[in-house]
């Protein structure tokens, strides 16, 4: 089995594996249960300052939309920051770092915005043995309401301040989490760099609604008759993290920075993706909330006969492997030429691939007596539709075109060369490629 | 001593008191919400769906299932009923497995067809468990229709003909409407009156008048049907049965399966019904299957269905088949009966078996038997019927038959599968063809 022994900014873990600030790493009693099942790491719920800690709303925090079989796709919350004295999770920190030597622990921070506030805390964090800190600039409800959080994340000149204040105030390696909820996640990023970060995490959660009432109309989760938008995370939000994950891997000006993902991750296969995209590791919160501690068992078999499966004893051999091939639209090959092919073996005749491309678009599909479906290669544009709603793995595909082949819908030879839109004919802006 | 299963001889009460209502209660029982939602989930919502042409009704099935999916079961039920009034009956007797689940892409690719029938099911319950009747009746015409038959080709011509306005009496011999609904079919696929109830959902519509102990031939003519009212539906069945044409046939205890069904169904305390201790059924149809498993359940010690020719040769689907022999019924093949023995009531009867074309072989076969159940088909009765195409009705188009002014539908007319939804279909069919004749 690969070896999944992890170091992230100079932090070990037996495995990428760890459990983000949320819910589930609010308390020792989770914390110690959650290593126990094998979790590599833990991001400690985020910690506010000394005094009065802040209050919960007493109904609904969660609100979700399912799949079927009430498969739950998406979850938002509506939960602040811990609701516990400082000094309580401090000291729990504190044991539950003495009782697992080999385990990340990183503590989530989030204070006013004001210098002296950080200096006051990280001293407190540091004395719990605590491998790092996680600068919570991601929580886009309640705590943003007060100039926290997202409303620190969404400034690209305070992330950058903060940053710079812990830097200056800690030796534990600093990580910043970021919120997606921005219109260019680089900017942060760099801001993140810039104040000395070691690296950042994301996403933290989407501001979202997630289902209204009809019956009441009102958001859920409702209280009391009304509701507010929560942060958005699960399984539905993968693919909005693995971009953000791949825009930082790939800036020039980033590329070096650390990432821990997070985002959706439920199986070893999510995980996989998230670091062949650029991340060191993952966080998992939604998953967990679902399932419980234990999935983390597959998440490490399933990576460990995967990186076997690929030859790699390492998992940072993993890490950005997918990175040089995301690229800029512009970047693509204009001269790859495919093809729908439908395998009538495997076609069970339900007729959506006909129903898509007909109803939507291409007419492409044709569709006999019998129910015998065939790709059209004269209207084929190669879309993938077909393959989307196909409810048969592996029935229709997509085959390129050999080169010097001629493409029926064009009538133009399929060009061997590679050649992208900076020089298509049909862009003003062309260069032409000497 | 208090009878049981080895009791000899015909006897009520063989099993426990408390035993029956688990033994005939519903053979599928109703998927609750949830279970309907993750059934309704795994319809792909095909293009030109197969199942839609394997309906008899053409149902839009994937419409129905994706209407129970949203979670508006009552629209799901609107989109059945308005194609098949008696959705609700249907989804508990249509074959589906020869039907639409057997056309579902689903049973082709895995051998799991979506549900349809319990689905089915769950939308129609929904509706008119609260009673609601979605249809009504187009302004009044003034012309009036007689319709022949309350089983489902009848009271389904009735229904349609009444929400287009015109009126319309339905005559029934029996005591009550439904036909085989509602005494032809074992009690296990429609517990709880459900038949009954279903009829009077039905008549909800309005401007329908069921007139029972009328048949043609007792206290009806044609003729008379024909002067009073616009127009004539014949749903009448087959009220007749075959003989076995054996010897021995009228000794006690040899009578007609549809009459041993049709007492089950209307007896309202099951440990007060007699059933033999050796039981042998004679057919290969529903009505075979039937009451072989009812006997079985009420207690008989020994059932054997005998059936003359193999068992793909059966008009009772592989499903109904395999149910029978889960319930214990033993199922003889390739065998007639030659004679009944016994001393005034039957004792034993005796097969010998045949070869592919019906050619005994010489080899005989004697089972005890205290009871003999025939059911090997049905036949047509009555006088002064208008043209018939061999031993049924001639119809041409949506139910016309020889007669002007007179339609049929159902079991007693030519064409189609002896089949409820087959009969819901001809009756519905037939009440649009007599709409067009009469509103010209």
């Amino acid at each position: 089995m690969a070896n999944l022994q992890s170091e992230f900014v100079g932090i070990k873990s037996p495995n990428p594996f760890w459990l983000a600030s949320a819910p589930p790493t609010d308390k020792e009693y989770n914390v110690r249960r959650a290593f126990d099942a094998g979790w590599g790491g833990v991001v400690w719920k985020t910690l506010g300052m000394e005094g009065p800690p802040v209050v919960n709303v007493n109904g609904p925090r969660y609100g979700a939309i399912w799949g079927a079989d009430r498969r739950l796709l998406g979850l938002n919350n509506i939960e602040l920051i811990t609701d516990r004295p400082l000094e309580v999770n401090l000291r729990e920190m504190k044991a539950v770092k003495r009782d697992y030597p080999d385990r990340a622990l990183i503590a989530s921070i989030m204070v006013p915005c004001e210098e002296e506030a950080w200096k006051a805390i990280l001293p407190h964090v540091e004395e719990t043995g605590a491998d790092g800190i996680e600068l919570n600039f991601g929580c886009p409800h309640g705590m943003a309401e007060r100039g926290m959080g997202s409303a620190v994340g969404q400034v690209p000149e305070y992330i950058e301040m903060v940053t710079r204040w812990c830097k200056m105030y800690t030796r534990m390696p600093v990580i910043v989490k970021l919120t997606p909820n921005i219109t260019n996640v680089l900017y942060p990023a760099e801001a993140a760099k810039r104040g000395g970060a070691d690296a950042v995490s994301l996403i933290n959660t989407i501001n979202s609604i997630t289902s209204v009432d009809l019956d009441n109309f009102a958001p859920e989760p409702m209280i009391d008759g009304k509701g507010t938008h929560g942060g958005y995370c699960g399984p539905a939000v993968k693919p909005i993290a693995l971009n953000m994950v791949a825009e930082i891997a790939r800036n020039p000006a980033t590329a070096d920075l650390p990432i821990s993902g997070i985002g959706g991750v439920t199986t070893w296969r999510d995980a996989a993706e998230f670091l062949a995209l650029g991340a060191g590791n993952v966080q998992v919160c939604t998953a967990v909330m679902t399932y419980g501690f234990k999935i983390v068992q597959e998440m490490i078999s399933g990576l460990s006969e995967y990186m076997d499966s690929k030859d790699m004893t390492s998992v940072d051999q993993l890490v950005r492997k997918a990175v040089p091939n995301v690229t800029d639209w512009n970047q693509l090959n204009l001269n790859y030429v495919a093809k729908a092919r439908i395998d009538q073996d495997a076609c069970i005749s339900c007729g959506r691939c006909f129903a898509a491309c007909e109803d939507t678009s291409h007419q492409a599909i044709a569709m006999s007596e019998d129910r015998t479906f065939t790709v059209i290669d004269e209207e084929c544009v190669a879309c993938n539709l077909c393959v989307n709603v196909c409810p048969v793995e592996d029935c229709i595909s997509m085959v390129p075109m050999e080169p010097g082949t001629t493409d029926p819908r064009t009538g133009k030879v399929v060009d061997p060369a590679y050649a992208n839109w900076t020089t298509h004919p049909n862009n003003p802006s062309a260069t032409a490629a000497e | 001593m208090v009878d049981d299963v080895f009791t000899p001889g015909i006897k009520a009460g063989r099993l426990e008191q408390g035993a029956y209502a688990a033994q005939f209660s519903d053979l599928h029982p109703p998927l609750d919400g949830h279970e309907a939602l993750v059934a309704a989930d795994r319809c792909y919502f095909c293009h030109d769906a197969p199942c839609i042409t394997a309906c008899p009704t053409d149902i839009d099935i994937p419409l129905f299932i994706r209407q129970i999916a949203t979670g508006t079961p009552d629209a799901a039920a609107k989109t059945i009923l308005g194609q098949n009034i008696m959705g609700g009956m249907c989804a508990r007797v249509c074959p589906t497995e020869q039907l639409c689940e057997q056309s579902c892409v689903r049973e082709v690719a895995e051998g799991k067809p979506v549900l349809i029938g319990q689905l089915q099911r769950y939308a129609t319950d929904h509706l008119q468990q609260q009673g609601i009747h979605p249809f009504t009746r187009a302004e009044a015409t003034g012309k009036t229709v007689a319709v022949v038959g309350a089983g489902p080709a009848g009271l389904s011509c009735a229904h349609r003909l009444a929400m287009l306005g015109h009126d319309v009496v339905v005559y029934d011999a029996r005591p009550k409407p439904g036909g085989l609904n509602e005494f032809g079919i074992a009690a296990y696929k429609t517990p709880n009156g459900f038949a009954q109830d279903e009829v009077d959902w039905l008549l909800k519509i309005g401007g329908i008048r069921i007139e029972t102990g009328k048949a043609l031939g007792d206290g009806l003519t044609l003729a008379a049907l024909k002067a009073e009212f616009d127009a004539v539906f014949l749903g009448i069945g087959l009220g007749g049965v075959n003989a076995l044409g054996a010897d021995g046939e009228g000794k006690d205890g040899v009578t007609d399966a549809v009459d041993f069904i049709s007492e089950l169904r209307q007896s309202i305390d099951l440990t007060t019904l007699p059933i033999g201790r050796d039981v042998v059924v004679i057919g290969g149809g529903m009505t075979a299957i039937d009451a072989a498993v009812q006997a079985k359940l009420l207690g008989a010690l020994n059932v054997t269905l005998v059936y003359r020719r193999g068992r793909d040769r059966m008009n009772a689907s592989p499903f109904e088949q395999d149910l029978a022999a889960s319930k214990g019924v033993r199922i003889v093949t390739h065998a007639v009966p030659v004679a009944v023995h016994g001393n005034g009531a039957v004792r034993e009867i005796e097969f010998e078996y045949v070869d592919g074309a019906m050619k005994g072989t010489g080899e005989m076969l004697r089972l005890p038997a205290d009871q003999v159940f025939k059911a090997i088909g049905q036949t047509l009765q009555g006088d002064g019927l208008p043209e018939l195409d061999g031993r049924k009705i001639a119809v041409t188009g949506a139910g016309r038959t020889s007669v002007k002014g007179v339609w049929a539908g159902g079991d007693c007319a030519s064409g189609g599968d002896d089949l409820t939804v087959t009969a819901v279909a001809e009756g519905r069919d037939a009440a649009m063809d007599i709409h067009s004749a009469l509103m010209g």
